[in-house]
């Protein structure tokens, strides 16, 4: 099954082996990637395996470090988002980039407003316009209303809207269903099937194979930033892709690891947790785990599974709306995060930056943070049990930094995810509650993450992690759990189970699709 | 299906050398003493440009000018540090100054149709109590009702002011010193006592200097107001109170202003319900002076105190070296100015050197494979 070469007439563009250096990392080798015209094209591949990259090159946000660009066959460059909207290629990323106190045809002239002169706002004009582009998207969106009171699935139509509203060739789509629900997702495919119909080439990315599998044409598969596979969707099932993107070495088991799970610690029984960010919905819809002494539980899923909104539950963030949280037996629910962490669970947040760290302070006393209660001596905090606690929280976790007074800022990734980590432990939790623990870190930083997780099961606690990279999952915990779509879909033992079963699962449980593809072993 | 192959991925396996101290040279000190640097140079200026600056009795004078607003500096510093902005300070002033007037001239009890005269002690823990509620109020609002800092402190600032007048009826208590047959004297001592040859206004600084200073640097509450300040969402997540935590700052900043009302009053013997107008703009602007980040997370006693002096002696020696009020008015705007530009320098200065060392601490960038290792 060879990517289809007879048909380069209708190629709208072309990366012609590209590479992109990153300080010492190729994120891309040498990439050679076309778009038809009327096709949509499935990037598929593991995190960092360099898709976001080949999309920011081909939409102008960032440039090759070597490799060519053609447009209609003719050599291109695209020096920024801008100048590539201009020769119509767009972007839509995956966060929503509207302002939702504008109206929808506002949001979609934003920088480019379709003046009367003398920097007057033609308002009739614009309104006209948007109201011609949801026609052609056959989606009745009221210009006039603003984005905040639109659904979630409507604002990914005005996204898709404005990148429209420029004489678009090529849409690259960046996990555009992340946020939507099923039917929601419905929706968006009969769009994209409208603009294929009308000649548009699409580029959609996802971490769902089974939305790929439906709506794609052709798929092409990036491996450490390498094209390691191309083909046509018709030709290919879900257990091909899996096999492509893990590479050849699958089925591969890892060592079994001797462990003696003690009772339960941390139990979650029947838990619903509504969503945050979108008023109305459930990020965790029924959810039940437990985790025992001496246990690695990993929780693996993709975004928007609903992993963080659970773990955030448990640290006292979110509150939950229905079930119950039990430590050592006690419930958790109600109780203020102040004394979770004095009862024993205290989180490892996923964005460090946002929910781990005070820059202002130093890496000392961002470690002590937690933990200021054991240091008290009278009203005064006892500086010098303080500075010992300290030292040896960092050399347990291993910071590499100039000391306790050194600035959080000028540590590497590694190191500031290890002083979140060592922060927790020094709170002497009974469970270890970790979300996406390695987000952003270096390989040896990962690895010391993962032995910590070990040492703190060996030494009889609990604990839970989150992941959305299913080597970690299988490396690091002792059972596996599965989310997707707010459920739990599936438990696995590391020892038996292999990465097509555990991707398998955690993209299955999409609701109103249907999977053209086979169904993996 | 085309197949490349795979680069073997060169795995960053090399550690990175220890980060070495830096030596700290003469410009980086000037750069990270400037309010101190200010203030010698300020000293100096005027000590050659006038007879008397440099007088002892005359840099205590200026010390007892600078009492007050080193003393509402304090308040706002906690507040600033917490990411906050405390406008209300300056009507606090007033407001604490008329409720320890109305107290001291009698307080009517319509009901009983008697008049009290309670002790000055009393006057002055009623006071500062006012001075906390107002602070309270502040918190509530940021809090409770998430109201801006700066939109809940400026309409206390209205509401404060407007119930200083309404105490007083728009008029001034004059005559503080109190009536011996009352039992109600004593209050002057707050302005005019001398214990040791020195005010007692600077005492008072002294001594909320030392508690504060203690409290930000010894306490737990102290390291809650940074982290506070510093990144709210990630001290929630490490269990800070940090509602409570700002409740008690906009609290603190209110005493400290009741307490700076009651050494004007005291000092005047007299209490206007104007006094303190545009007060909070001097306490901000030595906060800032001192190094403070009104991002919050940042900031100092020692900084709050340099920059209360700053502002003082420029004002008293402006007076004295004979530049006019206008000019003086444009001197002290561009020094606040120049003082935070500076600031923003500095932080760039710090970014630009965090950078280098995070560079240099992680040269080995993560290679594209996701290849953890389990240790057991």
């Amino acid at each position: 099954m060879s990517a289809a070469p007879e048909v380069s007439s209708d190629v709208v563009v072309r990366a012609l082996g590209v590479t992109k250096i990153y300080g010492g990392t190729h994120a891309l080798r040498g990439v050679d990637f076309e778009v038809r015209a009327g096709r949509v094209v499935a990037l598929l591949g593991e995190n960092g395996a360099g898709k976001s990259t080949l999309m920011k090159i081909l939409a102008g946000v960032e440039q090759p470090t070597a490799g060519q660009l053609e447009l209609y066959g003719r050599p291109a460059s695209f020096d920024s988002p801008a100048d590539a909207l201009s020769q119509g290629v767009a972007i839509i990323h995956q966060e929503l980039n509207l302002c939702p106190n504008l109206s929808v045809a506002d949001n979609i002239f934003l920088g480019r407003e379709r003046g009367r002169g003398g920097g007057f706002v033609d308002y009739s004009e614009q309104s006209e316009l948007a109201h011609r582009l949801f026609e052609r998207l056959e989606e009745p969106i009221d210009p006039g209303r603003l984005v905040e009171d639109l659904r979630l699935g409507q604002q990914q139509l005005v996204e898709i809207a404005r990148a429209l509203s420029e004489q678009t060739r090529v849409l690259i789509m960046d996990e555009p269903t992340s946020a939507l629900s099923g039917s929601e997702v419905e929706v968006l495919f009969r769009v994209i099937r409208e603009l294929t119909a009308q000649g548009v080439a699409i580029i959609y990315i996802s971490h769902h194979l089974d939305e790929c599998l439906e709506i794609a044409d052709d798929a092409v598969v990036l491996r450490d930033g390498s094209v390691v596979a191309a083909a046509s969707m018709a030709d290919v099932d879900l257990s091909w892709i899996v096999q492509q993107m893990v590479g050849r070495d699958e089925g591969e088991l890892y060592a079994p690891l001797a462990f003696d799970p003690g009772v339960p610690l941390l139990e979650i029984r029947d838990v619903v947790v509504a969503d945050p960010e979108n008023a109305g919905r459930l990020a965790v819809r029924d959810v039940s785990l437990t985790v025992h002494e001496n246990e690695v539980v990993g929780l693996y899923g993709l975004m928007g599974a609903g992993r963080t909104e659970l773990l955030e539950a448990v640290a006292g963030r979110n509150a939950v709306a229905a079930g119950d949280i039990r430590l050592d037996g006690a419930s958790l629910v109600g109780k203020r995060i102040s004394e979770r962490i004095r009862a024993g669970v205290a989180l490892v947040p996923e964005d460090r930056h946002r929910d781990g760290l005070v820059p202002a302070l130093s890496v000392g006393r961002n470690l002590s943070l937690a933990a200021l209660s054991r240091f008290l001596k009278g009203v005064f905090l006892d500086r010098r049990t303080e500075a010992t606690a300290v030292q040896s929280a960092m050399s347990d976790v291993r910071v590499k930094a100039a000391g306790a007074h050194a600035e959080i800022g000028s540590l590497s990734g590694g190191n500031q995810q290890k002083v979140v980590v060592g922060k927790v432990l020094l709170t002497s939790p009974r469970v270890v509650v970790l979300d996406e623990p390695t987000r952003g870190i270096d390989v040896g930083a990962k690895a010391d993450i993962f032995a910590l997780m070990a040492d703190q099961a060996k030494d009889g606690r609990g604990v839970l992690f989150a992941t959305s990279e299913v080597e970690e999952v299988l490396h690091a915990a002792d059972r596996i759990i599965v989310m997707s779509r707010g459920l739990v879909v599936g438990e696995f033992d590391p020892r038996t189970t292999t990465r097509e079963e555990l991707m398998a699962a955690s993209g299955e449980a999409l609701e109103g699709l249907t999977t053209n593809g086979g169904d993996p072993a | 299906m085309t197949t490349t192959a795979k680069d073997p991925v060169e795995t960053g396996q090399g550690r990175s050398p220890q980060i070495p101290k830096r030596k700290r040279g003469v410009g980086e000190f000037l750069i990270d003493q400037r309010a101190f640097v200010a203030l010698i140079v300020l000293v100096i200026i005027f000590g050659l440009l006038s007879d008397n600056f440099l007088d002892p009795s005359n840099l205590v004078t200026m010390t007892r000018h600078v009492a007050y607003n080193a003393i509402l500096a304090l308040g706002m510093l906690l507040v600033i540090t917490t990411a906050g902005i405390d406008l209300s300070v300056g009507s606090t002033v007033g407001l604490s100054g008329v409720v320890a007037g109305t107290m001291l001239q009698g307080w009517g009890i319509s009901l009983f149709d008697v008049t009290a005269y309670p002790a000055v002690w009393v006057v002055v823990i009623v006071s500062l109590a006012v001075g906390a509620a107002v602070g309270a109020l502040n918190g509530l609002l940021v809090t409770r009702f998430n109201v801006a800092p700066f939109i809940a402190t400026l309409g206390m600032m209205y509401v404060a002011r407007g119930a200083a007048l309404l105490i007083s009826d728009g008029a001034t208590f004059p005559r503080l010193q109190g009536d011996p047959e009352l039992g109600n004297t004593g209050f002057s001592f707050l302005g005019t006592g001398r214990p040791l040859g020195i005010p007692t206004a600077i005492w008072i600084m002294g001594v909320f200097a030392i508690v504060i200073g203690l409290l930000m640097t010894r306490t737990r509450f102290g390291r809650w107001v940074y982290a506070t300040g510093g990144n709210d969402r990630a001290a929630d997540l490490a269990g800070v109170p940090v509602n409570k935590v700002r409740m008690r700052a906009y609290m603190i900043s209110g005493l400290c202003a009741a307490m700076a009302g009651l050494i004007i009053a005291s000092e005047l013997t007299s209490a206007a319900p104007q006094t303190g107008q545009t007060f909070e703009l001097n306490a901000i602007a030595a906060v800032v002076i001192g190094g403070a980040s009104l991002a919050g997370g940042r900031g100092t006693v020692k900084g709050a105190l340099i920059g209360a002096f700053v502002i003082g002696f420029l004002s008293d020696g402006l007076v004295m070296v004979g530049v006019s009020s206008f000019w003086q008015m444009v001197i002290k705007g561009l020094v606040i100015v120049l003082a935070v530009m500076l600031d923003r320098g500095q932080e760039k200065l710090k970014e630009a050197r965090a950078a280098a060392a995070a560079a240099q601490s992680n040269q080995q960038e993560p290679a594209p494979s996701s290849s953890g290792t389990r240790s057991t």
